[in-house]
């Protein structure tokens, strides 16, 4: 007897849970991307709520996949402390100069209060909008940017990095102002309806801050954190290699890991099975190049060795995906989860 | 050789700890011994490109690789006016970031070049095309290295690349930052004449790109 096919949020929590849902959850982050299918730029795109309602809706169906992805642009928390946002023709705001200027002012540094804040207002729209149309049967993702990796925005990576090194002190007082921000917005999200929240935290991949400093600066705050977010979160390294903080992640209580493309799928799977759900791990910037059989051959890959026993949900590894990828990739990584991604899996499936 | 080898260890370990105290108490040991620029040339190159490769193999951070710039360029600066050695003037290098503030990259890749006795221009950050293109039409520059953070900033290289073209310029395109990194082909699909994958690809790329 065929099974019945479940509800993205059905698919999403069983995976979650370690076991094996109907087929492999398939997360496409559409953030600007919707400005595209609005045909719209994409400051016109962010300015209404609407906007972002509809796109998320029409791209949920067009591609057939798993979730609805409230995240506007990361530079928003910054727009939202008074910063200046970059807008580009095909790519995500960027921030401008950074909001904090010298390490002198974190000391009376007054962050946003969330709900009186017209940036986030507009972010807790979208997720009102949303889970009025969808109730429980789609998943809807929240996003905050981690209070360790949130300060690199705030200096400038450069200054930051001379910051956590040379002025500890310094870094404290600001880890504990952004914790309270992180919180506070996190939470706000999940009382307007999102179901998750993906906590983006680059930062805590030994690409940028070694395994050792990370422990002792920026992890304890991520801990702390974390435990005061009233649902379930992924922890999301966007890209950076995730393997040789894996465990210390999974004691950090996140329901799920964003891994890298850099990562070794045997390895990971190994590494995580069955303490965390793996999110990933498509190289979003490949992609824009890849034609349709590749797109097919990653995602087969990565099912392959990542998908047995549940626990996997495909998505790129950034967090976003790029403008400049062709829709007909997106429906190629589509239709190749529906080919691929059927439990029980069959690793012989031409 | 024995000697220098290992000061050449022990200033790495003291640079992957971002240890400044020591790194200078390193290098002021060996310039009194020796009173040789070359040689602390020699011990500052060395370590900063075992940690570049180490963190092209994934064994050092990111922020490894910015601290220990950051340490040794305060370091040759405080060793330049004693050793009384001028900086490398040819080629004309110019360095920018792409329409971007995000300048960790570029302040990298200058640190290693200067680190190496390399003298550059500093375009600055937040570039458009066009502002690059003029800046290095302007400063008659032999070389550009631009960085980006993002795809679409990546992308418009090629932007770069054909205005230059345009006006007659001949003028060599080194490209570096995370979009060329995690896709080795753009580069060339951009027109660059070489991508970078770590800062300290910086130096032997200017010599090879250069000399064609």
């Amino acid at each position: 007897m065929k099974a019945r096919t479940m509800t993205s949020f059905e698919r999403v929590t069983t995976a979650l849970n370690q076991r094996e849902p109907d087929q492999v959850p398939l997360f496409l982050f559409l953030s600007l991307y919707g400005a595209k299918e609005m045909g719209m730029s994409v400051q016109k795109y962010f300015s209404q709520p609407d906007h972002v309602v509809t796109a998320q809706l029409k791209m949920k169906a067009k591609y057939r996949h798993d979730c609805l992805y409230a995240f506007f642009y990361a530079a928003i928390e910054i727009e939202a402390m008074g910063g200046e946002v970059v807008y580009t023709d095909c790519g995500p705001p960027n921030t401008g100069q950074p909001v904090i200027k010298s390490s002198s002012k974190i000391k009376t540094l007054d962050l946003p209060r969330v709900r009186t804040n017209r940036c986030l207002i507009r972010v807790l729209e979208v997720i009102q909008q949303l889970k009025a149309k969808v109730g429980t049967g789609d998943p809807i993702i929240g996003v905050v940017m981690s209070p360790f990796s949130l300060a690199a925005l705030q200096l400038g990576l450069g200054k930051y990095l001379e910051l956590l090194y040379f002025d500890r002190h310094s870094f404290r007082t600001l880890m504990q102002k952004n914790s309270v921000f992180c919180i506070e917005w996190a939470n706000a999200q999940l009382e307007a309806g999102a179901d998750a929240i993906c906590y983006f935290n680059p930062l805590a991949s030994p690409d940028l801050i070694e395994r050792k400093t990370y422990l002792n600066t920026g992890y304890p705050i991520d801990k702390l954190t974390l435990s005061q977010i009233n649902g379930p979160t992924a922890m999301h390294l966007a890209s950076g290699m995730t393997l040789p903080v894996v465990k210390d992640i999974i004691d950090t209580g996140a329901a799920v890991l964003g891994f890298s493309s850099q990562d070794d799928l045997d390895q990971i799977k190994q590494e995580t099975y069955p303490n965390i759900c793996l999110l990933g791990n498509l190289n979003g910037l490949e992609m824009v190049h890849w034609n349709t059989d590749q797109a097919r051959q990653q995602v087969r890959l990565i099912i392959d060795k990542v998908g047995p026993g549940g626990s996997l949900i495909l998505a790129d590894n950034h967090g976003e995906i790029p403008w400049q990828v062709p829709e007909k990739i997106l429906l190629a990584i589509s239709e190749a989860v529906q080919h691929y991604g059927r439990y029980p899996l069959d690793g012989n499936k031409k | 050789m024995n000697k220098i080898r290992a000061s050449i260890k022990e200033f790495t370990h003291a640079l992957l700890q971002i240890n400044r105290t020591e790194a200078a108490r390193i290098l002021n040991r060996c310039y009194k011994s020796e009173n040789d620029f070359c040689q602390l040339e020699q011990i500052i190159r060395e370590s900063l490109d075992h940690i570049g490769t180490g963190w092209e193999k994934g064994i050092f951070s990111l922020a490894q690789v910015y601290m220990s710039g950051v340490i040794c360029e305060q370091l040759v600066d405080s060793y330049l006016p004693q050793a009384a050695v001028g900086p490398k003037t040819a080629p004309k290098i110019a360095i920018g970031v792409l329409e971007d503030y995000h300048s960790l990259g570029k302040r990298i890749v200058s640190s290693v070049l200067r680190a190496a006795g390399y003298e550059l221009l500093d375009f600055g950050s937040g570039l458009s095309p066009e502002k690059i293109v003029t800046k290095t039409i302007e400063h008659q520059v032999d070389l550009l290295l631009i960085s980006t953070l993002m795809l679409p900033s990546a992308l418009k290289v090629a932007e770069v690349k054909q205005k230059l073209q345009h006006a007659g310029e001949k003028i060599k395109i080194i490209v570096g930052g995370a979009p060329f990194r995690l896709d080795p082909q753009l580069g060339q699909r951009v027109g660059a004449d070489a991508a970078g994958s770590t800062a300290f690809d910086a130096v032997s790329l200017i010599e090879k790109v250069y000399k064609t």
